[in-house]
């Protein structure tokens, strides 16, 4: 009997809350309706950003998603530009750099929110004071393309990239334009020194800016290797037809981690907390990593069969504090080393 | 030749009518343009000095020191001279050759040769640029392919990712300059002191050498810097072209310095020496222009006659069209392969043919929809608004409308001295701060391009008036009209087809226009160049070519519907 009530009390409630909870979303999804859009500021490369904002839109129809896709460090830039100029633009501030949402914070332009699915999230994806939460993960790799580099010859690890031989084979990104490649830069600086870039800068790199630009170069045989790049991009390029091969070195894969953010002074504050809840969801997720090729923090997420699970790989993960400290570092030896 | 006569007269006509100039009720309009003009360039020099020079502390020299003890300034600022150098004298070699032949010589096909010259002109460096890394690359680019699959060699022919790569590829959109400049100078040199060597028993050839080469000299020097000037204010193509190999130039400097954190008193101070080349730069070209040998070149009667090239035509021709096939035929073709093909290294088969570069161009990407409807505004706008200032101010100037107007022409010229990036710097300071807080804007772009382009429309505006001999506008007057009823209703159309000309310069300019917009663009201001430099930063290749190509067509369009209208080519040369 005793049982039977607590039973009932706990399904009432439980029922109270689920329903709470829909009246709470129906009530933002209609006060996110009335705001129209929502301005995403993203470094989430153009073709999967604008298939999430496709998405959203034909789930929530009514509300237009504005995509501007740039660099990570643009994307800082064009917030902080706006922020000393007193404009009021972005909503949804989404990097790969997560020194930057240390940065933001710090400077009080972040406005606090939870989204519901982040829960089960592991501690990596959060920000302990609940101002950004991981959207997605990205590896840092090596890849060459099969057509010039036998796989015999093919570099295996990070190190493996200094020999001369490949001088004159190599694409590197550029962390002053990329998140992920700054990630990388930490990762690896914290791992081999400074002196594994200023010998890597001896092979004389061609320099592209984004960490998808590498894919295409290596693609087209225009430099056979390339010694860092985002991996979902590679992936993505290989699925198209393309010959790539992708190196997880052994030794470790710098891992990115890139939040999503609320601006403090979001003109579409229900248009953000919508899409925020929906970039949470697993669906969205789900997504992510089957047609974008990406990792999330989602536990209940699955991925393609042709991709290594994460723990399989080491992986070097890297501190938001100490990537926002050292950026400037990293930008200034970086070009030092490579001229630009 | 009926320009410069009519301009004499004009001046004469002057001090007459300069009894009635202040009774004119119009004046406010008058010296609202010329305050307005004032304005649009003081204010953004103003804030570029003023950041250079103080601090919170108070005046200070320590950006300068700071821009000029650090090495990789100092390396920018080398790499930029050489360059720019090189620039000149190849533009010069390519520019003169071609308007030699265009206009001395009895070069068949001279109509097409002078149309795609002008195409040059018109196709942006940054995009010409793009093209050229798909076309030599040193591994993937076409002809390094080709040259390998010739000769079976390992080695490419040629990397454009390089210094001479990067000189090559501004040489070749810099030379239109040149040509134009050249070509008019030739068309006015008279055969007389070539008939005087002639009779003393020189060949033609010798002729060429000592007489026409000599009196072309000063527009040549003048050519010269004219190109050197254009290389040292381009960003598209340095950057694209540069940044990869490690190659700092000035104005991808000045850009590095904007990114977070800001230093934005250290791009103003690295913009000031760029500012002060520039002015030397500019004096130099007018001081040769001007000097006393060149005036043989008066345009007073002559005629000239045309060298028989002989059985050198052919070669010559080929020689042209290897010029212009490396500036339009081979950068256009790769542009339209790129935009058509899932793999732009992969050959154009059936397979690789795709249109989803297209249809993700104007249907997925949202930003393209803006950027379009963004730059053809500005681009009308701009234009329009342009070329009334223009004409107001060259009005002013040429009927001297009140005293001091003569001092108008040179603000109406300085922005020839501005480059681009540093107009940027200046307007970004000035502007985004109150009272006139127009970033984030398309304004501050708008204000940035009348910036820019008024030279170009006043120069335009100005010898327009000069041809148009004020009796009409006086007879106008006498019977009452005031001076802008007579501007509106007898001189305009009077001045119709170049006003028109003006106006489709300002437009071409803007709607091509780069080093000032990467600065002063915002999320809801980008403009298509904008675009196309940001989709090259991420390698989106189908992409970039269907936008380059969309800027193609609507400058080609524009420039027809003019000539069409106007019934004559806007960049002409006087034939």
């Amino acid at each position: 009997m005793k049982k039977s009530v607590v039973c009932l009390i706990t399904l009432i409630s439980s029922l109270a809350l689920t329903s709470m909870l829909a009246a709470q979303d129906a009530a933002l999804v209609q006060a996110a309706r009335k705001e129209g859009k929502v301005v995403w500021y993203t470094s989430l490369a153009l073709p999967s950003s604008t298939a999430i904002a496709h998405f959203f839109e034909q789930k929530y129809k009514g509300i237009t998603v504005e995509v501007h896709r740039t660099g990570s460090q643009r994307v800082l830039q064009r917030v902080m530009q706006e922020a000393t100029a007193g404009i009021k633009n972005g909503d949804i501030i989404h990097t790969s750099d997560a020194g930057h949402f240390e940065l933001l914070k710090a400077k009080n332009l972040l406005l606090k929110y939870t989204p519901q699915g982040v829960g089960p999230f592991p501690d990596g994806f959060k920000d302990k004071a609940g101002f950004y939460y991981g959207m997605r993960a990205t590896l840092s790799v090596i890849a060459y393309n099969p057509k010039t580099v036998p796989d015999k010859d093919a570099p295996k690890t990070w190190k493996d990239l200094l020999n001369s031989k490949w001088n004159g084979k190599e694409v590197t990104a550029h962390p002053g334009y990329s998140g992920i490649i700054m990630t990388h830069v930490l990762a690896l600086v914290n791992t081999y020194g400074w002196d594994y870039f200023r010998d890597l800068a001896k092979n004389k790199l061609h320099i592209v800016q984004s960490a998808n630009d590498p894919a295409g170069v290596v693609a087209s045989g225009e430099r056979p290797i390339g010694v860092n790049g985002a991996e979902y991009f590679y992936y993505k390029t290989l699925k198209q037809g393309n010959p790539i091969k992708i190196v997880y070195p052994k030794e470790g894969v710098p891992l990115i981690v890139s939040p999503v953010a609320i601006a403090k002074d979001a003109p579409h504050p229900n248009a953000a907390k919508l899409f925020t809840e929906f970039i949470f969801a697993k669906e969205s997720q789900q997504l992510l990593a089957d047609k974008e090729g990406l990792y999330t923090g989602h536990p209940d997420v699955t991925y393609p069969s042709d991709k290594p699970k994460l723990k399989e790989l080491k992986l070097l993960p890297a501190d938001a504090d100490e990537l926002e400290k050292r950026n400037a570092e990293i930008k200034k030896r970086f070009v030092e080393y490579f001229g630009a | 030749m009926a320009v410069s006569q009519t301009g004499t007269l004009d001046r004469a006509g002057h001090t007459g009518r300069s009894a009635f100039r202040f009774k004119d009720p119009t004046l406010p309009v008058w010296l609202g343009a010329a305050l307005f003009l004032v304005f649009l360039m003081l204010f953004p020099l103003g804030a570029i000095f003023r950041a250079s020079l103080w601090d919170d502390a108070g005046l200070t020299f320590n950006k300068y020191l700071e821009v000029f003890t650090n090495e990789q300034f100092l390396k920018a600022i080398w790499n930029t001279l050489i360059i720019s150098i090189w620039v000149g004298v190849i533009a010069v070699i390519i520019g003169a050759l071609l308007a030699w032949l265009v206009t001395r010589t009895d070069l068949p096909w001279k109509k097409p040769i002078r149309a795609l010259v002008m195409a040059s002109f018109v196709t942006p460096p940054f995009l010409g640029a793009f093209a050229w890394t798909l076309l030599a690359g040193p591994n993937a680019g076409a002809l390094n392919k080709l040259y390998r699959f010739v000769t079976g060699s390992e080695e490419a022919l040629f990397n454009i990712f390089t210094m001479p790569g990067l000189i090559f590829v501004m040489a070749l959109y810099s030379f239109p300059y040149v040509f134009s400049m050249i070509a008019n100078v030739c068309e006015l040199i008279s055969s007389d002191l070539e008939d005087a060597a002639e009779i003393l028993g020189a060949n033609k050839w010798r002729i060429a050498w000592t007489v026409t080469f000599p009196l072309a000299m000063p527009a040549l020097i003048g050519g010269f810097i004219l190109a050197f000037l254009h290389s040292l204010s381009l960003f598209g193509a340095p950057a694209i072209l540069g940044l990869p190999a490690g190659l700092h130039t000035i104005t991808t400097q000045i850009w590095a310095l904007f990114q977070y954190p800001p230093r934005l008193d250290m791009a103003a101070a690295f913009s000031v020496p760029l500012l002060l080349a520039t002015m030397v730069l500019i004096a130099a070209q007018k001081k040769i222009l001007g000097r006393r040998g060149f005036s043989t070149v008066g345009g007073k009667g002559g005629q000239k006659r045309l060298i028989r090239l002989g059985w050198r035509r052919v070669p010559v021709l080929v020689i042209v069209f290897g010029i212009l096939s490396l500036s339009i035929f081979l950068p256009y073709w790769i542009l339209l392969k790129a935009a058509l093909s899932k793999a732009w290294a992969m050959p154009l088969t059936w397979d690789n043919f795709t249109l989803n570069n297209l249809s993700f161009a104007f249907f997925q990407y949202d930003d393209t929809k803006l950027a379009i409807y963004n730059t053809f505004k500005l681009g009308i706008l701009t234009a329009t608004l342009g070329t009334l200032l223009a004409t107001l101010i060259a009005y002013i100037t040429n009927r001297n409308l009140f005293r001091g107007a003569r001092y108008l022409t040179f603000f109406a010229l300085a922005p020839l001295v501005i480059p681009g990036i540093v107009l940027a710097v200046g307007l970004f300071i000035a502007y985004t701060r109150p009272p006139l807080m127009l970033y984030g804007t398309v304004w501050i772009l708008f204000v940035a391009y009348l910036t820019k382009e008024m030279p170009i429309g006043f120069s335009q505006a100005e010898s327009t008036f000069k041809s148009i001999h004020p009796e009409l506008e006086d007879a106008s007057r006498v019977i009452g009209a005031n001076r802008l009823t007579t501007l509106v209703d007898v001189t305009a159309p009077l001045a119709r087809s170049g006003l028109i000309a003006a106006w489709s310069f300002i437009f071409i300019g803007v709607i091509r226009e780069l080093s000032a917009s990467i600065l002063l663009f915002a999320p809801k201001s980008k403009v298509v160049s904008v675009v196309i430099f940001d989709l090259k930063e991420e390698g989106q290749v189908g992409v970039i070519a269907v936008l380059g190509i969309l800027l193609l067509v609507v400058s080609f369009a524009v420039i027809l519907t003019v000539q069409w209208f106007a019934g004559r080519d806007p960049v002409a040369t006087r034939e």
